[in-house]
């Protein structure tokens, strides 16, 4: 048997615990290899993964328990994409760790590992405990995480990101407990069969469940009222570990999609897509504070920040809008907005070191060391943010407000996500020129940007090009990942339906 | 094919101009001129077939889920617009190389520009409407980059801000309506769109899609009331106005009008949103230019007046007026690009572009002084040049029209009064620059430029003259092609002629003329009207309005994130309360029909002490150490009801983690002061306190209404199979490790995580040690009382044996890896306290990071154990084995996974514990555990 699908939670699992022992444990140099060890086999793994779901969809069993009693793995194309994703952004964010922040505090790199292993899992598995499971571990690694390299400003930040995200998990449990008292089951599948056959009187206690998911989620890709976290966590984070946080928010909307998607999707019988009438006028919402927060931004890590809400919005929209159809067009644009947030701070980090005590506030400064390498990338960045042509940005919006036709969904989507990207094009025109163009006249300081740093926001920016020519291929896998999320319950329904013949016998 | 040559080709040219900067301006020129060059070949090798009203096209499939195809098509319209873009930007590189000087970046430079070209053709080249916004938003982004080329001036930062600003709010503008355009034909191809008429005119969406698309237009060709940005891109260099602001980027919006004008034109609204906007524009540009004492001013004013006309003409929607617009189109691009290069040169060989030091220059530059005055007459459309045609053609359309109804007779005055300010503010730029008296304070002395920075100037003003001497010979088909384009139909009648014979155009030409003159010869008393009118400028003032919305949306996102945690969890709370009320709200009862316990005393009592504790809890928050010991007693109860209620391995779990979890607050309460202030204002109470009272009750109704119904689960799967499949009687400790031990996986990582986060977040705390606490009572100084010290040595053995017991227990009774690492910890913890950290430092030889590492190894070793026989991770196996002397029992490779959740815990633990201990002694931390430096 094939156990590839396992392989992005059990590699960077075994990387984080070789890192921890004895011989590595004091060693970051050593750590460091093992790191990129890892990686090299995670790009073979998803390499692999690509190919195998160009197959069709697969579903790991642990254990051997077949669904429902046992926890299965869903290798779909919405999984794979994610968890390549993922890979990627990690591995580019790893090797701008890799250039100093990797010695600003212990444990940076298995941390890393974890991290990524909490992430995949999350993508990956098909069972709603064990999403749990895999929420917190990426929320605990990303606690330890977040205050790496110490400082007032991280310890601050990451106090109201656990507190909430505390609480955030205690509502998981009780949602959990809730589906579990009605559904009784834990499979997604399963609990996706159960949802459309549910007695009436049954409904209102799941829904109220469900809804609590819908927090949680909410919660963790910071839908309005539920994003007062992001621009701070983020903008304290160590900049690489702010690049990898940019897929954090991400987790949340895929969970959204699978389970409100999967589970309460269509098919659901009275409960059929039951959270698109919250979802629809948060996420309106949620660009629209996102877009005071780009205009009200006074630095670019908090600009970067804001733009992510704002894309979170945009995504939420994507979900709830023409019936689901906009949903492929939402996961090109998942894709997109992920690398260019993770791009964006990590150019903060490097405009912050090289312009001294101004550091990355849009005001007048010295000039950087090196202002035509990071103008540069900036300005790719920028447009990528604001979503103009050539770049990927402009696909992504195009596909989305290109798949509303309904007049009424049109009119609110349409201005919404126009009137953002106008918003966008003032605020980072004039964060450009003002970081890069209005100089004090002081001399340039002397701090270069390391070619690690360089090489990995140039990996991140180089993706966007790349999606954009050969946006056939991306938008089509992307299609199929939106038809997976109802297609794969009915494939594990199926298998659950007419379980394949299982020797439990023991040896 | 061919076609996709051309932006390819121009693309290229910008990158050549990259890598040749290093060679010196010349070569830099020469090399990248070449790119151009060869694709403006291209285009002139498809003449014939152009000029016989062929269509060429060009297409690949790019992203079908958005209709976008990489689509071109070469027909008269994009063949005129091609030739002016890549023409004119040729002879603009070739001035460049002069205007910039040697410190200048003209690599950089000629990359943009190229760069910019390439956008260009794009756009006229484009057969998909998508595509063609594409190059659209590209000339948007590529402009920006040009006109803040000086980029060390605050006036061209603002001045390329505000374009972009506002080109791009078109484009967006656009981009709705190209993308309704689509939803309603079916198609973005242009083809298909262009042969839609009947459809979209017909369509609800029209008038929007139409409105849509003007704003674009409009923005982009300056048009009212969106004209301002483009005096202020005049802070460019001067070869980047000429090109821009005369062959190309203004001539956008008047493309995109002209080939839209098949589907969009002939009806009312188009009539009236076009024409007007064009009047107004036409009329208010030629007026403010006449007051611009700024040469490049005056011209960009001037270029808003034109372009005002050609949008006019466009809007007469006649199919003769098209052609004139299309005519004026070739006209304005020649005579405006040369007069640009004219003022450049005059900026740059005298210092100055200020009218009112500039004057009497004739004799110190002739030649470029009578290139400039007759690309000046052909702007006033003095006759033999081409300027005179198209206007002569313009007035006649205006008289030809009846778009207004009664009131159509305004629109050849108002085009008349509009041509005589044109008369008036040429013979201003020839009359005041050149002659009126001697030069003033110039900061050089003006003498003629070099020889080929003129070329391009005296290329462009003969073609004025020859074009308007030979119209037929030399534009006839060229313009013939495009109009047809234009139209999508047949030719109307007309014929090119200087001379229509005596008529009413000539009359108002006649009238223009001699206005125009009065104008200029008594504008004093204009300038003095227009003294009363403060000066504004829009570049500043659209700086402050987005200065003062940054500074608005600051002061409502202050208002609304405070940074408080206390509001975020507020609004965590209140949106779980939206969320779970309305359907509990929908649940007729909340007890389901499962049959209930009875209730007996000490199952009331428990409750009761539960119930008071946690409200005890909340009310003496303020006294931490008193709260956390009510909060002990919650969770006694909790272990408890779980033994009550028949589940022995949670009640042993939740005992352990009880005392392990009171131990590290005891810690951690040491360093924190004993008594909270209380912060919250009284509102604040009151809003929390109603919070948390319905989230109690929610959670409560859902707790019950759960628990009182009865439930078909895979539990049932468990409780059957856990002996049969799991080789185990204690069903929990198989779920954990067994059925769901990937879930336990999951958890003793997160564990070992917590306690690396713990150390990272302790090994740089540096906390000030109270002697006493808050009250001013000191700490015991006996610290290890003596009997503590004598009996926890002698429980550690007993408590590692119970440890032990209950982790091989584990699999059939209560127990497991677990419980018996916290209990393991408990014992350890508990030798800490007696002895204190240095006793125990130097005896207790454990690396609790390796403790850890190797549990989770342990772990992971067991998971992935099945692999070799094929099985999945986790894979369990067990067997009955017959060991001598001891008799038959039983292997189970769960075994081997619970030993390392044993190990994980009290390395996790012992590594959490040990660390917020180390701190309260004077060693802080161990040194293994040390920073690795």
């Amino acid at each position: 048997m094939s156990h590839l699908p396992i392989l992005p939670v059990l590699v960077p699992s075994l990387a984080a615990i070789i890192m921890l022992l004895p011989p590595l444990a004091k060693s970051v140099s050593r750590q460091r290899t093992i790191a990129w060890l890892a990686f090299a086999i995670m790009a073979v793994v998803c390499w692999q993964l690509v190919a195998s779901v160009s197959h069709g969809t697969t579903i790991y069993v642990l254990g051997g328990w077949q669904p429902p009693f046992g926890i299965m793995l869903l290798v779909d194309h919405l999984s794979v994409m994610l968890v390549v994703l993922t890979t990627f952004l990690a591995f580019c964010a790893c090797l701008y760790g890799s250039a100093g922040e990797e010695l600003t505090g212990r444990f940076f790199y298995p941390l890393f590992m974890f991290q990524l292993m909490g992430i995949n899992g999350a993508f990956l598995t098909g069972d709603i405990f064990n999403l749990f499971v895999f929420f917190e571990v990426l929320l605990i690694a990303s606690y330890a995480l977040l205050i790496h390299g110490g400082g007032k400003e991280k310890t601050g930040a990451a106090f109201h990101y656990i507190t909430l995200n505390l609480l955030g998990s205690a509502f998981f449990l009780i949602a959990l407990g809730t589906l579990y008292g009605t559904l009784g089951t834990l499979n997604m599948a399963d609990m996706a069969a159960k949802v459309a056959t549910l007695p009436p009187e049954e409904q209102a206690i799941t829904k109220a469940g469900a809804l609590l998911l819908l927090l949680v989620f909410g919660l963790k890709s910071a839908m309005l009222p539920l994003h007062f976290w992001l621009a701070k966590t983020y903008s304290a984070a160590p900049p690489p570990v702010a690049a990898l946080f940019a897929i954090m928010t991400k987790v949340g909307l895929y969970s959204i999609f699978r389970v409100f998607g999967g589970i309460f999707g269509a098919d659901a019988g009275a409960l059929a897509n039951m959270a698109d009438a919250w979802i629809w006028p948060l996420g309106l919402a949620t660009i629209v504070i996102g877009s005071l927060g780009v205009l009200a931004s006074p630095s670019l890590r908090l600009l970067a920040a804001n733009v992510i809400i704002v894309s979170v919005g945009t995504l939420l929209l994507s979900f709830v809008v023409s019936d689901g159809q906009s949903l492929s067009a939402g996961l090109y644009y998942l894709v997109h907005s992920t690398l260019v947030g993770g791009a964006l701070f990590l150019i903060a980090d490097l405009i912050k070191v090289q312009r001294g005590s101004a550091q990355d506030r849009f005001v007048i400064a010295r000039a950087m060391a090196q202002p035509g390498l990071l103008g540069a990338m900036f300005f790719t960045a920028a447009i990528c943010a604001v979503g103009l042509p050539p770049l990927s940005g402009f696909v992504g919006k195009a596909l989305i407000l290109n798949s509303i036709s309904e007049p009424l969904e049109r009119t609110w989507v349409w201005s919404s996500i126009l009137l953002s990207s106008l918003i966008a094009l003032v605020v980072f025109s004039r964060a450009g020129t003002s970081l890069f163009w209005h100089l004090s006249g002081k001399k340039a300081g002397e701090t270069k940007a390391q070619p690690a740093q360089i090489a990995a926001i140039a990996l991140l920016l180089l993706v966007t090009p790349v999606i954009t020519v050969f946006a056939h291929p991306v938008t089509e896998f992307a299609q199929q990942a939106a038809n997976d999320i109802a297609d794969s319950m009915h494939l594990v329904q199926d298998i659950i339906a007419h379980p394949p013949e299982v020797n439990y016998e023991a040896h | 094919m061919a076609l996709f040559w051309v932006p390819l080709l121009t693309c290229s040219g910008s990158l050549a101009a990259l890598f040749t900067q290093r060679l010196g301006r010349s070569a830099c020129v020469a090399i990248s001129a070449l790119f151009p060059a060869m694709a403006l070949a291209i285009i002139l090798m498809h003449t014939k077939q152009v000029f016989d009203l062929e269509q060429i096209r060009f297409t690949a499939s790019w992203i079908p889920a958005l209709g976008l195809d990489l689509s071109f098509r070469l027909d008269g319209l994009s063949f005129l617009f091609a030739i002016l873009i890549l023409a004119i930007g040729l002879l603009v590189m070739l001035y460049a190389r002069y205007y910039l000087s040697a410190h200048e970046a003209a690599g950089r430079f000629y990359a943009y520009l190229l760069l910019f070209m390439t956008a260009m053709v794009g756009i006229v080249l484009s057969n998909n409407v998508l595509q063609m916004w594409f190059f659209w938003e590209l000339t948007s982004l590529t402009s920006f980059l040009l006109i803040s080329f000086w980029n060390h001036r605050s006036d061209a930062r603002k001045g390329a801000r505000m374009a972009l600003a506002i080109t791009g709010a078109g484009g967006l503008a656009l981009l709705a309506g190209l993308l309704l355009m689509g939803q309603v034909v079916g198609s973005y191809d242009l083809d298909v769109i262009l042969n839609s008429r009947e459809l979209i005119q017909s369509s609800e969406s029209y008038l929007i899609m139409l409105i849509l698309v003007l704003i674009g237009a409009f923005t982009k060709s300056a048009q009212f009331p969106f004209f301002f940005w483009l005096p202020h891109a005049m802070a460019a260099p001067t070869p980047v106005s000429a090109y821009l602001h005369s062959a190309t980027m203004v001539k956008a919006g008047i493309f995109l009008m002209a080939r839209m004008f098949p589907v969009l034109a002939g009806t009312e609204a188009w009539f009236l949103l076009v024409s007007v906007t064009g009047l107004l524009t036409l009329l208010i540009g030629a007026y403010v230019a006449l007051f611009k004492h700024d040469l490049k001013g005056l011209l960009a004013y001037s270029t808003v007046s034109h372009l005002g006309l050609i949008t006019l003409l466009l809007g007469l929607g006649t199919d003769l007026a098209a052609v004139a617009a299309v005519f004026h189109i070739i006209n304005h691009a020649t005579f405006k690009a040369s007069l640009f290069m004219a003022a450049g040169i005059i900026d740059h060989e005298s210092g100055s572009r200020d009218m009112r030091k500039l004057n009497g220059l004739f004799k110190y530059m002739p030649i470029t002084a009578t290139l400039a005055m007759v690309a000046s007459a052909a702007m006033a459309g003095v006759p033999l040049l081409n300027g005179f045609l198209s206007k002569e053609m313009f007035f006649t359309e205006t008289l030809q029209q009846s778009t207004l109804g009664s009131i159509s007779w305004m629109i050849p005055v108002f085009a008349t009064i509009g041509a005589a300010f044109s008369v008036a503010y040429s013979l201003r730029f020839i009359h005041d620059v050149f002659f009126n008296g001697t030069p003033g304070d110039l900061p050089k002395t003006p003498h003629e430029p070099p020889r080929y920075m003129r070329v391009p100037v005296e290329v462009l003003v003969a073609l004025c003259l020859i074009v308007g001497i030979f119209p037929e010979a030399t534009v006839g088909k060229l313009l013939a092609s495009a109009s047809i384009a234009v139209l999508g139909g047949d030719l109307p009648y007309y014929h090119l002629h200087i001379w229509h014979g005596f008529n009413l155009p000539l009359v108002m030409s006649i009238l223009a003329m001699a206005g125009g003159a009065a104008i200029y010869f008594n504008r004093h008393v204009l300038f003095r009207i227009q003294a009363n009118f403060a000066e504004k400028n829009e570049s500043v003032i659209f700086d402050n309005a987005v200065k003062k919305l940054r500074d608005a949306s600051r002061w409502l996102m202050d208002g609304i994130d405070t940074g408080a945690t206390q509001r975020s969890v507020f609004w965590l709370l209140f949106l779980a309360l939206a969320f779970t009320l309305p359907p509990l709200m929908g649940l007729n009862s909340t007890a389901g029909l499962r049959p209930q316990l009875p209730l007996d005393p000490v199952m009331i009592a428990g409750a009761t002490l539960l119930c008071v504790c946690s409200v005890a809890t909340v009310i003496w928050h303020n006294n931490r150490l008193l709260s956390l010991l009510l909060l002990s007693v919650v969770g006694l109860i909790v272990s408890i009801s779980f033994a009550l209620f028949s589940a022995p391995d949670l009640a042993l779990t939740q005992l352990s983690v009880e005392v392990v979890t009171i131990i590290l607050l005891l810690l951690a309460l040491y360093f924190l002061p004993q008594y909270v202030r209380n912060h919250s204002s009284p509102g604040l109470i009151v809003r929390d306190l109603s919070v948390s009272v319905l989230i109690g009750g929610v959670v409560g109704t859902l707790t019950y209404a759960m628990m009182t119904r009865p439930l078909d689960s895979i539990a049932e799967f468990y409780t059957a199979n856990a002996k049969l499949l799991g080789g185990g009687t204690n069903i929990v400790n198989v779920i954990l490790v067994d059925f769901r031990g990937f879930d336990t996986f999951g958890e003793i990582t997160v564990l070992a995580i917590a306690a690396i986060g713990i150390y990272k977040l302790i090994a740089r705390m540096r906390l000030f040690q109270p002697s006493a606490n808050i009250e001013g009572i000191p700490w015991a100084k006996d610290k290890h009382p003596f009997m503590f010290e004598i009996i926890s040595q002698a429980l550690l053995p007993l408590a590692l044996m119970v440890s032990c017991y209950i982790f091989l227990r584990g699999h059939n009774l209560p127990g497991g890896g677990f419980i018996a690492g916290l209990i393991t910890s408990v014992a350890i913890i508990q030798q800490y306290i007696a002895h204190g950290n240095d006793w125990l430092v130097p005896r207790i030889k454990l690396n609790y990071l390796t403790l850890l590492s190797s549990g989770l190894l342990i772990a992971f070793i067991t998971g992935v154990g099945g692999f070799i026989w094929q099985q999945p991770f986790l894979k369990s196996w067990h067997d009955y084995v017959d060991i001598p002397f001891i008799g038959e029992i039983e292997l189970a490779s769960a075994m081997g996974f619970d030993l390392g959740v044993y190990l994980t815990v009290i390395g996790s633990s012992m590594m959490i514990l040990a660390n917020l201990g180390g701190l309260t002694t004077a060693d802080r931390l161990r040194p293994q555990n040390r920073e690795a430096k």
